[in-house]
């Protein structure tokens, strides 16, 4: 069954409703960087996902006085903009590969085999090295602007559906049924998605720590 | 269940996805291997700190933009 609207989404709808005009920006900030890239998942510049996005807002005001609260409000918001993006792309004739969102390293280990002991090994397929304590590192090491700085670059670096995945679940707290539903995934990619991409963003935090305790 | 298995699992074993018997194999393990436990504290720690990330800015254009839209649309429905 698919989540229904909460009553924080149904407040929010009323003020909609009610033409409050901070409700609404409200709801734009937190919305609109996700919205961009998620269109853009379709469609074949940033220009026109823009565009998209600006679009998914006109329908969002247009549709409110017909929001039933079958979804969340986000969930909603995000399938206008699919619906808008995905008739764009296929008006430029444009599909992009699911790979190529997706990533290609899908079913690729998290970890180098060199983690692991070989079958000459006294444990095979055990840790041969340790992964490090972090709660160990001085804390005075944890400069809480150069995480962040870290980890956004990690993020960055990711194929576009693992950073988006893992911006909605990690950064922006959605569950994973809305994200499921925001990037028209199945449940197992949802979870394959964010393991590439939490296991990526564990590593550069590693490393970073790794660099500090030389 | 040994370490490499463990480390594919996290995700479907912090998600509440693994059925019982896998979820139990994975607690027995984790509970004799101080490696995964280590690793499964890093991938708890980084969800946590990844939590940290400020919420983007919008390009004020943008926002100037979709205000505009606003008022137009709350105006003409009155």
């Amino acid at each position: 069954m698919e989540q229904t609207a909460s009553p924080a989404d149904l407040e929010l709808v009323q003020r909609l409703r009610a033409r409050d005009e901070a409700a609404f920006m409200s709801l734009v900030e937190r919305l609109q960087p996700s919205l961009i890239r998620v269109a853009r998942m379709y469609v074949a510049s940033q220009a026109v996902a823009e565009e998209v996005a600006q679009e998914t807002w006109l329908g969002v005001l247009q549709g409110i006085d017909r929001f039933e609260g079958r979804s969340s409000l986000r969930t909603w918001i995000f399938r206008i903009c699919a619906n808008i993006a995905k008739t764009r792309g296929q008006r430029e004739g444009r599909s992009i590969p699911f790979a190529s969102l997706a990533g290609d390293d899908l079913d690729a280990p998290s970890m180098p085999d060199t983690w692991f002991q070989g079958p000459g090994g006294a444990y095979p397929n055990h840790w041969s090295t340790l992964p490090s304590d972090w709660a160990s590192t001085p804390a005075g090491r944890l400069d809480a602007a150069e995480v962040r700085a870290v980890i956004g670059g990690a993020i960055a670096a990711l194929p576009p559906m693992q950073a988006e995945v893992i911006r909605l679940r990690d950064v922006l707290g959605w569950s994973s049924e809305e994200v499921r539903n925001a990037l028209d995934i199945s449940e197992t990619n949802q979870r394959v998605l964010l393991h590439r991409a939490r296991a990526k963003v564990r590593r550069a935090m590693d490393d970073y720590l790794a660099m500090g305790n030389e | 269940m040994d370490c490499k298995d463990l480390v594919e699992l996290v995700t479907a074993y912090l998600e509440g996805d693994l059925s019982s018997e896998d979820r139990a194999r994975a607690d027995e393990h984790l509970a004799r291997c101080d490696g995964c436990a280590r690793y499964l504290d890093q991938i708890r720690e980084t969800i946590r700190l990844t939590g940290t990330l400020e919420p983007e800015q919008i390009p004020e254009e943008q926002r100037s933009a979709l205000l505009g839209a606003f008022r137009d649309w709350a105006g003409n429905q009155g």
